[in-house]
């Protein structure tokens, strides 16, 4: 795939890449050992406005991934672009929400969604009207002044959210977000974040390991292989949007999802037999 | 019967807190009533055990003649000063040290040994250099704690989550920003606990160098109680350490509570 994508959907062509990622490895040498290639030659291209999303399985390197990207780790080789500017450390250009709960307990949730444009100095008034507005986005109002730890899981990783976008960044980073939640939640944080998205036309690289949730944010899913991982494939979901939780048993999806599946447990069982996992 | 038994005795299960109450009265009640018993009832002698009336007597007279709020003051201000000169060097060097491997490379040997040292066995050489005066007194409460401080505090902060600085940076937070506004604060609930568990053990230090070598203080007190068997008064130095104990322990308490309401258990 890709030259050949590129060409059989011509609008997208248009648009050029948000974020280019170009060869890139990532080696490191434990204490004890040899050293591990976790990423190979790793080239993707993320298109403004696009969600983009990576599925892998566990341990081959996707958070390590999302992490050079955010700038957090340095790559072995090559080099990754965001605005045809290379990324050399984290910046407020790339927000990101982890997988860990990681608001600050010591802030209220109002002051957690404005850290970022506090660090930056906004005024008071103008912080104050864009948190507003990202709260009520995320469904959370009425909640500006609890303290993360009087908020549930979800609630959590809403805040986490309203946080990332209130500093417009150029890219979302997500790092499989709603993998601690239950499955209700997991749910409603889908729909929530495909509305948010719909309304805000972000560009958005997320992670995961859940197929169906894959299929059903993605513009792309890019499936990776067992460590070292590389981009085994990439698979573009051509579900219609707005896209909803029913369509989880449409055949088209589960067309996609047979095919990701099969691809996923190919590279799943090749780490198991070797042991990575 | 039986279900009041089964009730009480399942592991980790709350009970009411009348219940609760009621069992903690009871122990302090009973307490106090084998004191009486065993004292009023002259089961042990006078001068073993002292009856409840004649340590208050020991502390009226003592009050009487300000000799109990002297020692108790001279203690107060020793403890003190140790203490607090030990907090304000441990907290940011306990915080550095967890979170920066150059700070742990250079002082955490260090500490690990001195550490290992039992102040009291340093208690001979202390004098020797600083004297019987409270300077000798402050430095042995602080080496008891400022090491002990470091290390816990040094834990503390090597506990705060990467994630939480990671997603500072992405926030376009600096290293600077990171440290002051971020990991600093996230360390405050530890520290706090830290400060709060040492300044019990503080109290320790302090009776330990009063007893060795001191003229004032609730140590000396009972050290020179004991040498004319008034044990009234004996008591009365353990109850009075006790009960200003309790005092810093509640204060503390009430301080985190105060400072840190985000860290506060529901």
């Amino acid at each position: 795939m890709g030259d050949g994508d590129v060409m059989a959907a011509p609008a997208a062509a248009l648009k050029p890449a948000k974020l280019r990622i170009a060869d890139v490895a990532l080696r490191f040498t434990p204490r004890r050992g040899a050293p591990v290639t976790a990423l190979d030659r790793i080239s993707l291209d993320v298109r403004d406005q696009e969600f983009s999303v990576i599925v892998g399985p566990s341990g081959c390197g996707k958070t390590s991934l999302l992490r050079l990207v955010a700038g957090l780790i340095e790559p072995s080789e090559g080099a990754i672009w965001l605005d045809d500017k290379r990324v050399t450390g984290p910046g407020r250009d790339r927000g990101m929400v982890f997988q860990s709960y990681t608001l600050f307990p010591w802030l209220t949730v109002q002051q957690n969604v404005e850290f970022g444009l506090k660090v930056a100095g906004m005024p008071l008034r103008q912080r104050h009207d864009i948190s507003r507005r990202f709260i009520l986005q995320v469904g959370l109002e009425g909640f500006e002044e609890h303290y993360p730890r009087q908020l549930s899981g979800g609630m959590m990783q809403r805040v986490a959210l309203a946080r990332a976008l209130a500093n417009d960044p150029a890219l979302l980073l997500m790092d499989e977000p709603f993998g601690a939640l239950d499955s209700q939640t997991r749910s409603l944080m889908q729909e929530l974040l495909l509305d948010i998205w719909q309304q805000s036309s972000k560009t958005v690289l997320f992670i995961t390991h859940d197929i169906d949730e894959s299929i059903l944010l993605g513009d792309h899913v890019y499936v990776m292989t067992a460590r070292p991982g590389r981009i085994k494939e990439m698979v573009e979901i051509d579900l219609p949007r707005p896209r909803h939780v029913d369509m989880l048993t449409s055949p088209a999806f589960m067309a996609l999802k047979r095919h990701i599946m099969r691809s996923i447990h190919e590279e799943a069982v090749r780490s198991f037999a070797s042991g990575e996992a | 019967m039986a279900s009041f038994l089964d009730a009480y005795t399942a592991p980790k299960k709350d009970i009411p807190r009348r219940a609760y109450l009621t069992v903690s009265t009871l122990v302090g009640v009973m307490i106090v009533v084998v004191w009486c018993a065993l004292s009023y009832g002259e089961l042990v002698r006078g001068d073993f055990l002292p009856t409840p009336g004649a340590v208050v007597g020991a502390a009226i007279s003592g009050a009487g003649d300000g000799s109990l709020q002297e020692n108790t003051l001279v203690s107060v201000i020793e403890i003190m000063s140790g203490f607090i000169i030990a907090s304000i060097l441990s907290v940011p060097l306990g915080i550095l040290m967890g979170s920066f491997k150059v700070v742990e490379a250079a002082i955490e040997p260090v500490t690990n040994f001195v550490r290992y040292l039992p102040v009291s066995a340093l208690i001979p050489l202390l004098i020797l250099w600083i004297g019987i005066g409270i300077e000798e007194k402050i430095t042995v409460i602080f080496i008891g704690t400022f090491f002990q401080q470091l290390i816990l505090i040094a834990d503390v902060s090597r506990g705060v989550s990467k994630d939480l600085l990671d997603v500072s940076y992405t926030l376009g937070a600096t290293r600077r920003t990171v440290v002051w506004r971020v990991l600093i604060p996230a360390t405050m609930p530890g520290v706090m606990d830290t400060l709060r568990i040492t300044l019990g053990w503080a109290w320790t230090y302090l009776v330990v160098a009063e007893l060795v070598a001191a003229n004032k203080g609730l140590g000396y007190f009972i050290l020179n109680s004991m040498r004319g068997l008034f044990t009234d008064q004996i008591f009365l130095g353990i109850i009075v350490i006790g009960l200003l104990g309790l005092l810093t322990d509640q204060a503390f308490k009430l301080l985190r509570n105060r400072m840190l309401p985000w860290a506060t258990a529901t």
